[in-house]
């Protein structure tokens, strides 16, 4: 995996404070970390230990306090279509067909209808919903809607991809199949992916490197380094060193937790 | 459509059609029978003095005069409440400060009932038909722009983050996110509207009018002429239900993409 890496995210001490009636609230204090071109970084922590913060913060939705993130060198300023974001809520457009909702980000890059079309059936191809193209969302289930969102992302080609606890809200057995559906895309096409848990068994399956976040005030507790081979199975998950993993990252975020209920 | 049972009850087999044909004859009949005894005699007219009083109306085009005359004023001012509501609305939703200062007087507003400032608008606007007008457009107004600004303000925050991290400017997340987010609440908005501009209209032909369904009851009332003011209130009640299912065939065209709430 490393060798050929280059930085392609830079976290460079960011701070995020929030000021409300009751005083400031520090949601990140001061965390900095680089992230390799293609590295799959998955996030686990308790609750308000700031995760989703950082990740707006990367976004460009949320500005930070202090310090600054760079992708490719060049300092976040707002949002843009080089990072792709994905939403735990879908946040699908629900008054657009399927088809619609993938061509929406490239509508706005100004590609043509036609052209537009093209690469948005690709992407839904991809997650394997071609059929429902001209499909509302309502008509569709929670996976379904979370592949057209991952399909919508994708469509804009972003270096970066931003997934804020995307297969939350799921039930167990969907969230597994979009596990192995994830780690497949994410081998054929390549990408940085920057991805928000709470499980932390999907963080394991998923991630070449974990970053563990401690919380109040939030900022970067260890970083684990996943050498499981690919192509990554769910079969894995019953084998010793995934177990390993598992349970080492777990007994880490689960001291946070017990701080965090002091 | 129905979800289809095996096995139907006996009223579930009754198509639509032939409930609303029930349901016409049974007041038919109500209304024959109360009118057959003696305090409902007094006030309600055998149905077919009723149309024989509209064949006459018809005939020498009296009617028509009044209810064309009643349908402009409704759509007149409906329409001027409508077009300038939505800005006020929008910028209500979108500008704290333009908020802070007019949504008071918009709920102050809204508690009068719109016969109370009858005077000042025939002080300022003479008894023509501009005071009808705005009579009407200040009843249809004030619901219109309430039901809009609550639109505006339950549009998906994600919604607007999903499309801003695909490129949207501000300008396209308004256009392209806000407005068809808060189509729904523009139609339901429509039809208040529209109800609220009927109510007021026999309200506004109080202002002295020469022609209109209000002025035409007011003054059959004075003739004791009880068959012309049922057939004038039972004409405000069609044009309303047929206004009702205009803006429900829109809301079906314009809206069906919504999650119905089962």
């Amino acid at each position: 995996m490393a060798g050929n890496s280059a930085v392609k995210v830079k976290i460079d001490k960011v701070e995020k404070v929030y000021s409300g009636r009751h005083g400031e609230m520090v949601a990140l204090n001061g965390v900095s970390l680089d992230i390799m071109e293609n590295e799959f970084i998955c996030v686990v922590g308790p609750s308000g230990c700031g995760k989703s913060t950082l990740l707006n913060v990367i976004a460009g939705l949320l500005e930070p306090t202090s310090g600054a993130v760079y992708v490719d060198g060049k300092e976040v300023r707002g949002p843009g279509p080089e990072r792709g974001v994905v939403f735990q809520q879908y946040a699908l457009f629900p008054w657009l067909t399927v088809l619609k909702n993938v061509q929406f980000g490239l509508k706005l890059k100004g590609v043509s209808e036609a052209q537009s079309k093209e690469t948005a059936m690709k992407y839904l191809k991809m997650v394997d919903l071609e059929q429902f193209a001209d499909s509302y969302p309502k008509e569709l289930s929670g996976g379904m809607k979370q592949r057209v969102a991952i399909a919508r992302a994708y469509a804009v080609n972003p270096q970066v991809l931003l997934m804020d606890e995307p297969f939350g809200a799921l039930d167990a057995q969907t969230r597994t199949q979009l596990q192995s559906e994830l780690i497949k895309t994410w081998q054929e096409q390549k990408k940085t992916c920057f991805f928000i848990t709470h499980d932390v068994e999907e963080a394991v399956i998923l991630a070449t490197k974990v970053i563990i976040m401690s919380a109040r005030p939030g900022r970067i507790k260890k970083i684990v380094d996943i050498n499981l081979p690919y192509p990554r199975t769910q079969e894995m998950k019953m084998e010793m060193p995934f177990l390993d993993l598992k349970s080492y990252i777990w007994g880490e975020v689960y001291q946070e937790y017990l701080e965090v209920r002091k | 459509m129905e979800t289809r049972k095996k096995d139907k009850s006996f009223w579930m087999q009754i198509p639509d059609g032939a409930w609303m044909v029930l349901s016409l004859a049974a007041a038919v009949l109500l209304w024959i029978f109360i009118a057959s005894t003696e305090a409902g005699g007094v006030v309600f007219a055998e149905p077919w003095e009723v149309f024989a009083k509209l064949m006459d109306k018809v005939s020498d085009g009296t009617l028509w005069q009044h209810t064309y005359i009643s349908l402009f004023r409704v759509i007149a001012g409906f329409s001027l409440g409508f077009v300038i509501s939505i800005p006020i609305a929008f910028l209500m939703g979108w500008y704290a400060p333009f908020r802070n200062v007019v949504a008071p007087w918009v709920q102050f507003v809204r508690n009068i009932p719109p016969l109370a400032y009858i005077p000042l608008v025939i002080t300022g606007a003479g008894v023509g038909e501009k005071a009808k007008v705005i009579v009407i457009f200040i009843a249809s107004f004030l619901v219109l722009v309430v039901t809009i600004y609550q639109g505006v303000c339950n549009v998906d925050a994600t919604l607007i983050k999903a499309a801003r991290v695909l490129g949207a400017s501000d300008k396209d997340i308004f256009f392209k996110v806000v407005i068809p987010a808060s189509t729904p609440f523009i139609l339901v908005g429509a039809r208040l509207g529209l109800s609220a501009s009927l109510t007021t209209l026999v309200a506004a032909e109080l202002t002295g009018a020469s022609k209109g369904l209000g002025m035409m009851i007011q003054k059959a009332q004075g003739y004791y002429d009880m068959a012309t003011v049922l057939l004038g209130i039972l004409i405000i009640g069609i044009i309303g239900m047929l206004m009702e299912q205009l803006v429900k065939f829109l809301e079906r065209k314009l809206t069906g993409w919504q999650e119905t709430v089962q």
